[in-house]
């Protein structure tokens, strides 16, 4: 078994043969990736042995997906450490940092829709100032001084993501509050204040919409109170 | 920090979990570590990404509450027992079950082997990543990949599990 050939276990292994297990992973950048590809597609033992840590990636994701997650008693003592720290000024991690730390802690996919909606955006703004252009243009000479009379107006066209504020149920633990979030596709960005959490969603909803989704959101197992921010 | 805690502690309980082997102590590790993250963040520098930072936090909190246990609480029979808490092969290889006895086979690697496999498999974290978690030079954390594999090879040999490859 393994992708270990007697000549492997006697020999020390190629450059290629130790980068599979990051291939199966897909975390190697894009010039390896293409070194281990092309040395796939022209040996079969190699392959062979890649087939098998396939299997090995797969067995270690399932053993470490069947352990679990901690209890609520983690975050509770973490934070209650959090309340005894001294207060701490604020901006003491530099700018840089902060932005690097906020797109670090997103998923890509996340990421992904950020910046699809930022080109959105940017695409509707040029639009609407490209249709205001047009629409003010004359065939004749007009001086840079010269008013339509009339003020321009812009709209981004991307509204802010909703918000909603939400209380949980005394017994739900943390595993079972991630896995709500995750499927709502939001994010706790507020502290509790009397025992409700600010979050936030990852796309903007009409009034409508978020009045739905929070009414489904009010029959979770988990959720007590699910009302609309202010 | 709730957000964070949130994205990141599933995690970051795991690979404390299968380095210490105690849920308790894993649960207290993850307290410990995002503790850390709150009162050292004006350290973090942002040149990795935030995931590999608390991964070499728990690291270094896990051993250092193992080192706690062997020091006060274990002899040294003890302490064994807890470097192979999985089945013995020929219990392994009663399982049958190929994949039970690769999971049972990842679980009996040594402390060292484990940690590596996790890191590359489950956190899928690049070589350049690992090497900075586990405090080691790329080229250390290839071959001490290939040689935890050739361990698990071993290990699935002598529990009489063949897949087809060598």
């Amino acid at each position: 078994m393994m992708a270990l050939s007697k000549k492997m276990l006697e020999q020390e292994p190629s450059e290629i043969e130790m980068l599979l297990p990051w291939h199966a992973a897909g975390t190697l950048n894009a010039r390896d990736a293409r070194r281990v590809e092309e040395a796939l597609a022209s040996d079969p033992e190699l392959a062979k042995q890649y087939a098998v840590i396939r299997g090995e990636y797969e067995e270690t994701i399932h053993l470490n997906e069947s352990l679990g997650a901690p209890s609520a008693r983690a975050m509770q003592k973490l934070f209650a450490a959090i309340d005894a720290e001294p207060a701490r000024t604020t901006g003491a991690l530099p700018l840089s940092a902060r932005v690097a730390t906020f797109f670090s802690s997103l998923s890509p996919r996340t990421l992904a829709w950020s910046a699809s909606l930022g080109a959105i955006a940017l695409l509707l703004q040029a639009g609407i100032i490209g249709a205001v252009l047009m629409k003010t243009q004359t065939a004749t000479f007009q001086t840079a001084s010269l008013s339509t009379g009339t003020p321009v107006t812009r709209e981004l066209g991307i509204a802010a993501p909703s918000r909603a504020l939400v209380r949980f149920s005394p017994e739900a633990r943390v595993a079972d509050i991630t896995a709500l979030l995750d499927s709502y596709q939001a994010s706790i960005i507020g502290d509790a204040k009397g025992g409700m959490f600010r979050l936030q969603f990852d796309k903007a909803m009409s009034q409508e919409e978020l009045t739905a989704l929070l009414g489904r959101m009010q029959r979770e197992k988990f959720v007590n109170l699910a009302v609309a921010a202010p | 920090m709730q957000v964070l805690y949130g994205r990141h502690h599933v995690r970051v309980y795991r690979f404390g979990l299968r380095l210490v082997r105690d849920e308790q102590t894993a649960e207290d590790l993850i307290s410990e570590v995002f503790l850390d993250v709150w009162r050292q963040a004006g350290k973090f520098e942002g040149r990795s990404a935030v995931s590999t930072w608390l991964l070499a936090i728990t690291r270094f909190k896990a051993l250092s509450a193992l080192r706690r246990r062997k020091d006060f609480e274990l002899d040294d029979e003890a302490a064994n027992a807890i470097e192979d808490q999985s089945d013995d092969p020929e219990t392994v290889v009663q399982k049958k079950d190929t994949s039970e006895a690769l999971r049972e086979c990842l679980t009996g690697l040594s402390a060292d082997h484990r940690e590596i496999v996790d890191l590359v498999y489950y956190h899928e974290k690049s070589v350049e990543e690992v090497a900075e978690i586990v405090g080691i030079p790329e080229n250390t954390v290839k071959t001490r990949l290939f040689y935890a594999r050739k361990k698990l090879a071993e290990l699935l040999k002598a529990a009489g599990v063949e897949r087809g490859w060598p």
